[in-house]
């Protein structure tokens, strides 16, 4: 299988993340982790609920972005409902970040200072509720010194200080559980739970992991490849839930 | 039986600068446009907005509308960054409230319960609490003892959203998947609320096309309804219409410099609701 392109790579890195949920909510925020949410259940994880991006949970295997693809209703999630599961914690989300630093901290609010930002972004969407509420994951296409940074401009999703400041109960359902990247993938599975390289994609060193933090990332031994997907799911992904390749537009560079 | 049918323009007549308006839809998704163009034609100003932003934040900042802005996001969501609501920030031309979108629902229900707050733990340990200093935290009064934050209540004096159907009672409908948080405007507001809807049907037509689930809004909730179809242009509407991405493009263009504003203004702000829709249309 020498044709498994870093996207495909980055697919099942996305997915993975998912491993072990069971039967909760695999929200995922855009293509890459809309698609990981879904090769998880058509691979490994089939009691995980996807939604459609909308307001529907789907039981089928449904491609990503927009197209008039056959739906099997299993659920109605419109946004408020969305919330309720999500303080609830019956959820884990995978996220982008604009910014993100060595505890977790997430930042897709604004660059620069908040009463005049440099650049406005999105706003703090629903990552302060998410991050305190229940597993919170982060894609991030474009690995680089100015997104890996030592601290983040506007803390939107917790990290694990920010959390255990935040009090007990917080402190105990926090978990943020990967950082997938375009170079690898991140935990934070250390005492400090300071960030930690968890596996290089293949083609990528861990050299230019390091250089293109802002931050010293934990390195243990050798830090093992990123695993690539089986046959199944490289169909899953090529033929079935992403025919179109919107998952290569999202890898900038 | 009170007929509460009224148009766009007498809706933007009960309005008065510096009012606090809560407007519907979420993103760029069923947005009351049609009720924004007209305030976008009125000599309105210092408007504070209370939403989900999309595209009516972007466009009122632009026009010099906007004292403030309370939100969880403001995006075009086939584009993420709302281009104009961004300028106004890296300017600083207007104020802003953001907090997590639970947090901003919080708000919005606890006006609508006439509660003085509400606990939830979003916003806890982000910096939401320091980007937004008047949001105090209540510790709970049993065993837990858990330090909560009190999202105050978000009233309003004022709701505008687009709904697909309603009767001139004021009976409103959905027929997309989601109402988002439309109801709670309604709630939030001490009155001035206002429905826009793609057309006024007769009460009995309401559950023959749909079913009872989506009558989540009834009469005692709205004080008036404008007929107005593509009423959520160029945002979407479904089923009505989708998204109108070539508009949404072309908006959001107009950011690119005060020429391209000022273009855009000309051709689609500075026109009346009639010529609009003919342009659309064509």
């Amino acid at each position: 299988m020498s044709d498994i392109t870093i996207d495909e790579v980055c697919v099942i890195a996305c997915a993975e993340a998912w491993r072990g949920d069971g039967e909760i909510f695999a929200s995922g925020m855009g293509v890459m982790p809309m698609l990981g949410a879904r090769v998880a259940r058509a691979s490994f994880e089939p009691d995980l609920l996807v939604s459609d991006g909308e307001a529907l949970f789907v039981a089928n295997d449904l491609p990503v972005g927009p197209g008039l693809y056959t739906k099997v209703v299993e659920g109605w999630i419109p946004f408020r409902s969305v919330f309720d599961m999500l303080w609830g914690g019956r959820r884990h989300v995978m996220m982008g970040a604009t910014q993100v630093d060595q505890f977790g901290n997430q930042n897709i609010a604004c660059i620069g200072p908040w009463a005049k930002p440099k650049a406005q972004l999105l706003g703090v969407r629903g990552a302060p509720g998410n991050t305190a509420n229940h597993a919170t994951s982060y894609w991030i296409p474009n690995h680089g010194p100015r997104v890996f940074v030592p601290e983040v401009d506007v803390v939107s999703g917790l990290g694990y200080r920010r959390a255990e400041q935040a009090g007990a109960w917080i402190a105990a359902h926090h978990d943020i559980r990967r950082v997938v990247s375009n170079f690898g993938v991140f935990d934070f599975d250390t005492p400090d739970h300071r960030m930690r390289l968890r596996s290089v994609h293949p083609g990528v060193t861990v050299n230019e992991v390091v250089a293109a933090t802002g931050f010293e990332l934990a390195i243990e031994g050798d830090v093992p490849e990123s695993r690539l997907p089986t046959a199944h799911e490289l169909e899953l992904i090529r033929e079935v839930l992403d025919p179109g390749g919107l998952r290569r537009g999202e890898l900038r560079g | 039986m009170g007929d509460k049918r009224l148009t766009a323009t007498e809706v933007v007549t009960e309005l008065a600068d510096g009012m606090t308006i809560g407007v519907g839809g979420w993103g760029s998704r069923r947005k009351p446009m049609a009720i924004v163009r007209e305030i976008l034609r009125s000599s309105l100003r210092d408007l504070t907005l209370v939403t989900y932003g999309g595209p009516e934040v972007g466009l009122l900042c632009a026009a010099g509308k906007l004292r403030k802005v309370i939100y969880g996001f403001v995006s075009l969501d086939s584009i993420p960054l709302e281009p104009h609501f961004r300028a106004a920030r890296q300017a600083g031309t207007i104020e802003a409230a953001e907090l997590d979108e639970g947090m901003l629902q919080w708000g919005l229900y606890a006006a609508s319960l006439r509660l003085p707050f509400l606990p939830t733990r979003a916003g806890l340990g982000s910096d939401v609490m320091t980007i937004n200093p008047w949001l105090r935290s209540v510790r709970s009064p049993y065993a837990d003892g858990e330090e909560l934050v009190a999202m105050p209540a978000l009233p309003l004096d004022a709701a505008i959203v687009h709904l697909n159907r309603a009767d001139a009672r004021g009976n409103a409908q959905f027929l997309g998947p989601d109402l988002y948080f439309d109801d709670l405007y309604l709630g939030a507001s001490s009155g001035r609320r206002f429905v826009s809807c793609e057309r006024i049907v007769d009460t009995a037509d309401l559950v023959s096309a749909a079913s009872v689930h989506t009558l989540k809004i009834n009469r005692s909730m709205v004080d008036g309804v404008v007929e107005a179809p593509l009423g959520a242009h160029f945002t979407s509407c479904d089923p009505d219409y989708g998204r109108d991405e070539a508009f949404q493009k072309e908006y959001a263009g107009s950011a690119a410099s005060p020429d391209a504003w000022a273009a855009f203004r000309r051709e689609w702000v500075d026109i009346s609701e009639a010529d609009y829709l003919a342009k659309v249309r064509a």
